[in-house]
């Protein structure tokens, strides 16, 4: 019975006990050379079974496949070259998950492979369960368990090998890399499929992902063919580095997912001081107790701040009543009056919440907590094309959005920093509290806290969508590969967080200072003047202005005093409700304010609840706008940023005005 | 046969030394002036949530593996006689 001989090669991670799967096999019948060219050990050796003559080809331990070291390149060219039979990986069972990276490589190479699970004695000792036929129905692989140092189990893979030289199953089994990278392996085993002589050495889906890889020793395969300038010119426009790095994520996602089905594995001890690490971390723990923090925060944040935002409310009542009985000249008590102190105290009403939120972050950041929680968060934030820092600045953006626009630059790539500053402006700043809790209040009473709660998860929503799409159309590619440092925990210190939060708070307060008196003093010009029309009246400036633009937010049911708040709120968000109240003429007395809107016949609660949806989502204000311009160093971008959010505002409220007109009447 | 292994080869619990990364100039940059110098310790603490959860010179860092793939290290005890 005269068979070809069967060329088997063994491949493996080093110390997987491969060499002693080779002396178990071949015995004393081994030729010990050198591979041609490099001081790489050759062993080969025959074995002759059941009428069959094998050539073993034991081949270089290695890690991986790529093409980092002479290892490497011999035992994979040896592989995709000679084509052996049957490639034979030698895994061990107590470390599978580190070895089923090499089996990710080999199975993409098309060839007939079979996994020899050996130390699984010691695996099994240690209380691992491991399910064979699950392991071969998920890689679609042979598997034979051995115990080489005994001798356990040769033979068993000596007859899978035989069985499976005359079958024609060869391994095929696609991980998959993600639509984006998935794309451009077909199109290079398009181009690769021109060459015939080539697609008949090689299998093309392998050479397209090493190609992809940026894998030199694949690209010098092609430098006989006509293709390869029309490889050069395709790869040349590509970020392979960052290919490679998604890919190699992409095959321990696969491992990571068809390990648990396959069995269970024990966890080896660690030491006491990283505990909290594991469990801050767990994939089971980590997010329950990072949503109570932040759950946790924002309850803090508003419970203490209630009673100081009532009594700057009342000093600011005080003052104005001051001005009211004391000012005898009419304008200059209307200036004061209605327009800066009613407009400073809507602003300075809810300083209390931003300090507070800010000194709460601080405590975080300093107890070394937020480093985790954008660890935590990476991996949803990856799939949404961004990475797991942008999720801090977002999370600073419900305090202000200044500070949290500045805070992107502790991301590296200038995509994930763009993208990161783009979306932030749709995290509900603090600023956005006092329109929400009027119109809330006035329109959905006990429904208030829902609205407002739903509100604040629409922005999360779009924020996510926004930089899902900025990712696809406009910045393309796949967040950076991810690495940050996760500071030592500690003891936070409450001076550092009290230093913090001045400083971040200040920053508001400044603006407070100009930019928003500043604005609410021009709104009062505009509707005081011209002389002797009465304040905020259609025939004031301010209502010629409001007129004129009321056609472009007319659709969303908002009327010209609608158009000039939200003109106005540009300055600062919180002043469209200021300007509500000037241009209804009851000043910041919300109770008033309320009584007013209730009776106004343009404001039904769909409208009311469309004007909070634009109000979040439209052109962040002027601060932000400037430190937009300002950190990406460009105007294109702030342009940008100002259009694409006041059109998600306007298309967003109108179907809110749509669907609130239905389910209000 | 080296001992020479990516990161993400390590054992859970294990000590290395950096000894090279294989990467382009920007990533190699970065990664230098996050510690991963020539011959630093590095302690591999975990692995949660596809990420690798490494102590480099007592500072603690969060990587995908992707980016440990590129980060050769000399493991401290080479775990049995390395024959292949």
């Amino acid at each position: 019975m005269a068979k070809d001989k069967i060329r088997v090669a063994l491949t493996g991670n080093p110390n997987v006990g491969k060499t002693t799967v080779f002396n178990a096999i071949t015995g004393a019948k081994q030729k010990v050379g050198n591979w041609p060219g490099v001081t790489v050990e050759k062993k080969i050796g025959i074995k002759e079974y059941a009428g069959h003559s094998l050539e073993i080809v034991d081949l270089p331990g290695t890690y991986s496949l790529t093409a980092y070291s002479a290892d490497e390149i011999v035992a994979r060219d040896y592989i995709i070259e000679e084509k052996p039979g049957i490639v034979v990986q030698i895994l061990d069972s107590m470390n599978l998950e580190r070895n089923l990276y090499l089996s990710t490589q080999l199975m993409e190479m098309d060839t007939k492979l079979i996994f020899a699970l050996n130390m699984s004695d010691l695996a099994e000792k240690r209380g691992d369960k491991i399910d064979l036929s699950m392991f071969e129905k998920l890689l679609g692989v042979t598997l034979v368990r051995t115990t080489a140092s005994e001798g356990e189990g040769i033979n068993s893979l000596l007859d899978a090998i035989i069985s499976k030289a005359s079958s024609d199953m060869s391994s095929s089994h696609k991980i998959g890399y993600g639509e984006e990278i998935e794309d451009r392996i077909s199109i290079l085993e398009k181009i690769i499929s021109e060459d015939k002589a080539l697609v008949s050495k090689y299998p093309s889906r392998w050479l397209s992902i090493k190609l992809l890889e940026g894998d030199e020793n694949a690209f010098s395969k092609l430098s006989s063919s006509s293709i390869q300038p029309v490889v050069e010119r395709f790869l040349s426009g590509l970020d392979l580095e960052e290919y490679e790095a998604e890919m190699a994520d992409k095959r321990y996602e696969f491992i990571s997912k068809i390990l648990p089905q396959v069995g269970n594995t024990c966890v080896e001890d660690v030491s006491a001081s990283d505990m909290i690490d594991k469990v801050i971390t767990n994939r089971y723990l980590g997010i329950p107790i990072f949503l109570s923090l932040m759950w946790g925060m924002f309850e803090l944040t508003f419970t203490f701040a209630t009673p100081f935002m009532e009594l700057i409310d009342m000093f600011f009542a005080f003052l104005a009543e001051v001005i009211a009985t004391n000012l005898e000249t009419a304008w200059l008590a209307s200036l004061l009056g209605d327009g800066i102190v009613a407009g400073a105290g809507a602003v300075m009403s809810f300083v209390p919440n931003i300090f507070i939120l800010f000194f709460l972050l601080a405590l975080l950041e300093d107890s070394g907590y937020l480093a985790r929680a954008a660890f935590i968060m990476d991996r949803l934030m990856h799939s949404m094309g961004i990475q797991g820092k942008s999720f801090i600045p977002m999370l600073m953006g419900f305090g202000c959005t200044v500070p949290a626009v500045m805070a992107t630059r502790t991301l590296e790539d200038e995509k994930d920093r763009l993208i990161t500053m783009l979306v932030t402006p749709f995290m509900s700043c603090g600023a956005r509290i006092p329109v929400y809790v009027l119109l809330a209040g006035t329109f959905f009473g006990r429904q208030a806290g829902s609205i407002i709660f739903g509100l604040y998860v629409l922005g999360i929503i779009v924020a996510i969508l926004s930089a899902r799409l900025f990712r696809t159309f406009i910045f393309k590619g796949t967040p950076s590969s991810f690495i940050m440092e996760l500071p030592p925990y500690h003891r936070p210190s409450p001076g550092n967080s009290i230093k913090y939060m001045w400083n971040q708070g200040s920053l508001y307060l400044k603006r407070v200072g100009s930019v928003i008196v500043g604005g609410v003093v021009a709104i009062w010009l505009l509707a005081y003047f011209p002389q002797g029309v009465e304040y905020g009246s259609a025939e004031s400036y301010i209502g010629s202005l409001g007129k004129l633009i009321e056609p472009l937010v007319s659709p969303l049911g908002f009327d010209w005093k609608i158009a000039i708040s939200l003109i106005f709120g540009f300055v600062a968000k919180e002043v469209v409700i200021g300007s509500l109240g000037t241009l209804y003429g009851t000043g910041a007395d919300e109770g008033m304010l309320s009584s007013v809107l209730l009776a106004d016949p343009v404001f039904t609660p769909a409208v009311a609840l469309g004007l909070m949806v634009f109000t979040l989502l439209y052109v962040p204000c002027i601060g932000a706008v400037a430190v937009i311009k300002k950190e990406s160093g460009s105007w294109k971008w702030m342009l940008f940023s100002a259009s694409y959010s006041t059109a998600v505002a306007w298309i967003l409220s109108f179907v809110t005005v749509k669907i609130g007109n239905i389910i209000f009447v | 046969m080296s001992a020479l292994m990516p990161l993400t080869m390590l054992s859970e619990g294990n000590g290395c030394r950096v000894k090279e990364i294989r990467a382009g100039q920007n990533l190699k940059r970065r990664l230098v002036e996050m510690g991963f110098t020539p011959s630093s310790p590095i302690r591999l603490i975990g692995c949660e949530r596809g990420r690798l959860l490494v102590n480099v010179n007592g500072v603690r860092y969060a990587l995908g593996r992707g980016m440990a793939m590129k980060i050769i290290v000399e493991p401290d005890s080479f775990e049995g006689a390395g024959l292949g």
